[in-house]
């Protein structure tokens, strides 16, 4: 009979002596915590994890074939889609892939926008990591806090090119535009409230928090070998104690001309990889404060001077019967770069993001591959989540800061 | 003890206030709607951001639930896949009447910049829609107006389940 008193469960008809005990899950794809279209089949035996399957392509919309039938300027917007939280780092991957290819100059106030936009849109995407992994453990006001302060950070995107998620702000050759009046003021002031944030509300939360360290501590424990043969990249990477950084290997931009530094965390676990994000944020601040000297003294050419694949200024097309014909193919037929292929890493904020593009000469790609972090992450899950117990399941999904627009494409 | 006379024919008349039950059942449903999180795609940060500090989505009485069986109004939030479209409609299917739908964004409305062979063309070819919300992406403010659209409409709707039960809709 059932004992009323007890909280022990009684089952009146239910056998559960079976030998084979293992519980087949599905993890998504609509889960609130899966960050994206994320589908794991889980095979738990009790609450531990035994395999784990990473399902994905529920979000493909087929980006890379759409690049195979849009000039290259016509497929700029679309880059947004791909990694939504940091689009400009999306648009500069492309754009410096096809620049690349091009063997054009861009002009240094360009250059310095371009930087300062993508360390802008670094700190974003870390808040937002702050903010979602936060939730998915179960501290909601961190939530709240950091979107506070990334909301900020969306004022200044949105003062300069007018969009708050979806930015194409960056352009083939340049940047189309300069930066408004006194959005350099509204940037520095943005960048200590940030700090001030960052040290008062957001680590003093977190830090030394006893649930939070429980939750994050030894939990998604990667290893530097398993890093570098999962092909893991940005904090992944670093978090395992690899100083790997693109902007320092293989700098672009103004990155060789900056003074930062690569934190690493040989902790190899959440806690360490939180703790990551946190000082590249502070990095990327450091990195703001530099830029603004650098952009006052900067001459104020915005595109760059190649007429054959970008339109000339205006002046010229309006004076110049050469430069409004070539301006006049290039706007109705799109620019032809030179045969060949190319692939240019950059430092996205979740890891190398690089586009590999295979040109015949053609105003269309023949073939565009986008290599995103967040997929080798997402493959990364079927060895991470063996062993661990369901309840870290979505506290090392969140560590891994995956996207699904830039996974599936 | 204290007692308490009031006197209702001078003061401010009859503690009784005359509504119609359409009207009171409506006012409840519309001020607390209780949207399942439907994220798919870049749709999703706006409405995560919506939900936010500053856009402050409780203020409506809105509430995220994770479980389509708590959910009043379905957002869905970005580009619907193929592969994904089945478990849209499943999950619509578990929704409680009354439910209500928000189409969000250009993907979700008619399948937007993304005309392929692997995304659906409108979400309204799964789930009958209440709510087209178009942008890309919407920003807040938009899906907040979406929202007291719908409040709108909920509260012009008869409080009669039969009615407007959407089980009976015939989809294309």
């Amino acid at each position: 009979m059932q004992q009323t008193n007890k909280l022990t469960p009684f089952f009146e008809n239910l056998n559960f002596e079976r030998s084979d005990n293992m519980m087949i899950i599905n993890f998504g794809p609509q889960h609130p915590s899966a960050h994206g279209q994320l589908r794991l089949v889980l095979e738990l035996d009790g609450e531990k994890v035994t395999k784990a399957y990473p399902d994905i392509g529920y979000l493909h919309r087929g980006i890379e074939k759409m690049a195979e039938n849009m000039t290259y300027n016509e497929f700029l917007p679309t880059t947004d889609r791909l990694d939504y939280i940091a689009s400009t780092a999306n648009n500069y991957a492309y754009a410096h892939s096809v620049e690349t290819l091009l063997g054009v100059d861009i002009p240094e106030r360009a250059q310095v926008i371009r930087t300062m936009l993508l360390e802008v849109n670094r700190i974003i995407s870390h808040l937002f990591f702050l903010a979602t992994h936060a939730l998915d453990v179960g501290a909601m006001s961190v939530f709240l806090y950091a979107f506070r302060e990334r909301e900020f950070g969306m004022d200044l995107m949105e003062d300069y090119c007018g969009a708050r998620l979806t930015h194409s702000a960056v352009r083939i050759g340049g940047v189309p535009l300069d930066l408004p009046a006194n959005w350099t003021n509204d940037l520095m002031k943005w960048c200590d409230t940030v700090e001030h944030e960052l040290a008062n509300t957001y680590e003093k939360l977190l830090n030394e928090n006893r649930i939070w360290k429980m939750r994050l501590e030894d939990v998604g424990v990667i290893s530097a070998e398993d890093a570098q043969s999962w092909g893991c990249s940005g904090v992944m990477l670093r978090g395992s104690g690899i100083k790997y950084d693109i902007r320092k290997e293989e700098p672009y931009e103004l990155y060789s001309d900056l003074e930062f530094d690569i934190p690493i965390s040989d902790r190899c676990d959440s806690y360490g990889r939180y703790r990551l994000y946190m000082q590249e944020i502070r990095e990327s601040i450091k990195i703001l404060r530099q830029l603004v000297p650098m952009y006052e003294k900067s001459t104020p050419q915005l595109m760059a001077h190649a007429p054959q694949y970008i339109s000339a200024p205006k002046e010229e097309i309006m004076t110049q019967n050469y430069a409004l014909m070539q301006h006049f193919v290039l706007v109705t037929q799109g620019m032809r770069p030179p045969v060949g292929e190319v692939y240019a890493p950059t430092e996205s904020p979740k890891g190398e993001l690089g586009f590999y593009i295979k040109s015949e000469g053609e105003p269309y790609a023949y073939r565009l591959k986008c290599r995103a972090p967040s997929f080798f992450h997402t493959g990364l899950l079927q060895e991470m989540l063996v062993g661990t117990y369901i309840a870290d399941v979505v506290t090392i999904i969140g560590s891994t800061n995956i996207v699904f627009g830039e996974v599936d494409r | 003890m204290a007692q308490h006379q009031v006197n209702y024919a001078s003061s401010a008349g009859l503690p009784i206030a005359l509504t119609t039950v359409d009207k009171l059942v409506n006012w409840g449903r519309s001020n607390s709607l209780w949207p399942l999180t439907y994220g798919l795609a870049c749709c999703a940060i706006e409405m995560m951001a919506s939900g936010a500090s500053r856009f402050d989505f409780d203020r409506f009485g809105t509430i995220f639930r994770a479980s389509p069986r708590q959910a009043d109004v379905m957002i869905l939030a970005g580009t619907l896949s193929k592969k994904h479209a089945e478990f849209t409609r499943r999950l619509y299917d578990q929704m409680a009447e009354p439910k209500w739908v928000i189409s969000m964004g250009s993907c979700a409305n008619t399948g937007g910049m993304f005309n392929t062979y692997a995304t659906v063309q409108g979400v309204d070819r799964i789930v009958p829609v209440d709510i087209y919300l178009p942008g890309c992406a919407p920003r807040p403010e938009t899906l907040q107006y979406a929202l007291m659209m719908l409040q709108k409409k909920i509260r012009r709707e008869s409080a009669n389940m039969k009615k407007n039960t959407k089980q009976n809709l015939r989809l294309i």
